[in-house]
């Protein structure tokens, strides 16, 4: 019960904050999934289905809105739990004001991840509600895509928020977006099955969480679950309680000094 | 298992904090009783923020015993920060956020509720004189506004011990009287003083006792008349010399005069009970400074004798 509320605790500035933020956020968390359907569903969409032999029946659409869900929350946690963590630590040392009440340092990385989950959620309703509009959700079990795109991205904000409370400067960031969160975005499943990789790329791949992440949204949103997909959810699980382990760690020792 | 009467709030002994190699508390005693107003004086890298984080209960101890409030920083820090207000020596105040929002979003990190945090946060800027500028945005006050909001939002919790580290440095004269001038009040309505400073006149303005720290070791304490009586004479006459009339040996014309002479490299700084009869001596016996001036010894004067330096390099 303590540890709940302590966690709400920080949470609650997070929330205070963005409110400072919120519209422009929001015009962007709608916008985004319109254009990338456009373009890619629709647009692209059209040339792959001429030729395409994806599962029987699926669109180019239905294939790609889903996979683009996941990858979505996979860019916003990284680009939030980056600059926003050093920060907390170097710049605006929010986090500093927070360590001396009776917060502690799992209240604060428990709180900021929560906020995380927050703002993922909201992005992820909002896509599913726009890919939804665009016809590209077949099953009425594809609202759990949402739930499932909020892990995706924690898998990420985790991680990122321990390397984050490691790094001496932000030099290290544009280096993770380039070599790591862009070919991920590329080659996890988004836009074209990993069977068509390389076997070596492929295998790198499936080690991916945005993979296993895609995998799962797009089961969930086409209706074509199976037992196979509670392993991608064990492993999306793994990778949020990893991160969060990581991050409780390298935040105490640029902490607590 | 908390701090009862006649107990102190903050008990250290053979206190030590080590940074690898580096030691910067050098195994340090003191005692904080309720009501005190104590100070650490000494210059940049004596320890005094080193200090004042492990009683804060964000640094670890690495040898020695402290106790605050009762408790072990390091089983109950959690504990003991709900019951201290900090001022750091960096604001962390959120920019964007306004001067009350700042104010009932920490109080939020203690559990208060908002209701009563409403109450507490006009009552707090009313005291700091920041009432008008409630609704604003932080980043643009000034910086005497925003460490008087630092101070009224560290007071939200009605802590036990203000712990104040470095209160103005940074600050210009003007912001550093009004700061002076709403933690003399504190004081005077018994709210208990922690702070860390390198300029004596902030020292002797608040400090009820204080202890010189140099190099990580406490080198005197005492209340700041004590220690001027103690470590210096009650006058100093300072002498600025040409380049080329500077004498070598001042011995010749201080002989038997004052009590103790320290050279430095702008002036010569003499020690005597009374600084106009000395002043009067050394014009007699026909020493010529390019100037002379008389003054009150101060804790500079006991620093510099403790030490052989001065606190601001």
């Amino acid at each position: 019960m303590t540890a709940l509320t302590y966690t709400l605790r920080p949470l609650e500035y997070f929330l205070t904050a963005y409110r400072r933020v919120w519209r422009g956020s929001a015009v962007t968390t709608v916008v985004t999934p319109v254009v990338y359907l456009l373009a890619l569903g629709v647009g692209l969409g059209v040339f792959v289905d001429r030729s395409a032999d994806l599962a029987s029946g699926v669109s180019y659409l239905e294939f790609v809105a889903p996979g683009l869900m996941a990858a979505t929350a996979m860019q916003i946690a990284s680009f939030e739990s980056a600059w926003p963590v050093l920060s907390a630590i170097k710049w605006d040392r929010q986090y500093h004001a927070m360590l001396a009440t009776p917060l502690r340092i799992r209240d604060v990385v428990f709180g900021h991840q929560a906020y995380f989950a927050f703002r993922l959620f909201l992005t992820a309703t909002i896509y599913f509600v726009v890919i939804t509009a665009f016809g590209a959700v077949e099953s009425p079990l594809g609202i759990l895509a949402i739930p499932v795109t909020v892990l995706v991205g924690l898998s990420f904000s985790g991680p990122i928020a321990a390397w984050a409370a490691h790094a001496q400067n932000e030099a290290s960031f544009v280096a993770i977006f380039r070599f790591v969160i862009l070919p991920m975005f590329l080659f996890s499943g988004t836009f074209f099955p990993i069977s068509n990789l390389p076997t070596p790329l492929e295998v790198i791949a499936w080690f991916t969480p945005l993979w296993h992440g895609v995998t799962l949204c797009r089961d969930l949103t086409l209706g074509t679950v199976s037992w196979g997909d509670l392993g991608h959810l064990a492993y999306l699980l793994a990778f949020v309680a990893v991160g969060l382990l990581a991050a409780r760690w390298t935040y105490t020792r640029r902490l607590v000094v | 298992m908390t701090a009862q009467n006649g107990q102190p709030l903050i008990h250290a002994r053979d206190l030590v904090k080590r940074f690898g190699d580096f030691v910067a508390v050098d195994g340090i005693d003191f005692d904080l009783q309720r009501g005190e107003a104590f100070g650490f004086l000494g210059p940049n890298g004596a320890g005094k923020t080193s200090t004042m984080r492990m009683i804060g209960c964000v640094s670890p101890v690495t040898d020695g015993t402290l106790t605050v409030l009762g408790l072990d920083p390091a089983k109950d820090g959690s504990k003991i920060r709900a019951r201290l207000g900090v001022v750091p020596q960096q604001d962390t105040l959120d920019m964007e956020l306004t001067v009350r929002e700042n104010i009932v979003i920490y109080g939020r990190y203690f559990g208060l509720s908002r209701k009563a945090l409403g109450a507490r946060a006009d009552e707090l800027l009313e005291f700091v004189e920041l009432a008008e500028r409630a609704n604003d945005r932080v980043e643009p006050l000034s910086g005497g506004m925003k460490r008087r909001l630092t101070i009224a939002r560290s007071l939200v919790n009605d802590p036990d011990v203000l712990l104040l580290d470095e209160p103005t440095t940074g600050l210009d004269p003007q912001a550093r009287h009004v700061v002076w001038d709403r933690l003399y009040r504190l004081k005077r309505q018994g709210v208990t003083l922690l702070l860390t400073t390198h300029y004596m006149d902030e020292a002797e303005q608040l400090c009820d006792r204080l202890v010189v720290m140099d190099r990580g070791k406490i080198v005197a304490e005492g209340s700041p008349r004590d220690l001027i009586a103690r470590y210096a004479t009650r006058d100093v006459v300072e002498l600025r010399f040409d380049d080329s009339s500077r004498p070598e040996d001042l011995s010749y014309w201080t002989d038997g005069l004052v009590e103790r002479v320290e050279a430095l490299p702008d002036r010569v700084l003499l020690y005597t009970p009374d600084g106009d009869a000395a002043t009067h001596v050394l014009h007699e016996r026909g020493l010529a400074p390019e100037s002379v001036l008389v003054r009150r010894s101060t804790l500079e004067d006991v620093f510099l004798h403790l030490t052989g330096r001065s606190l601001i390099e």
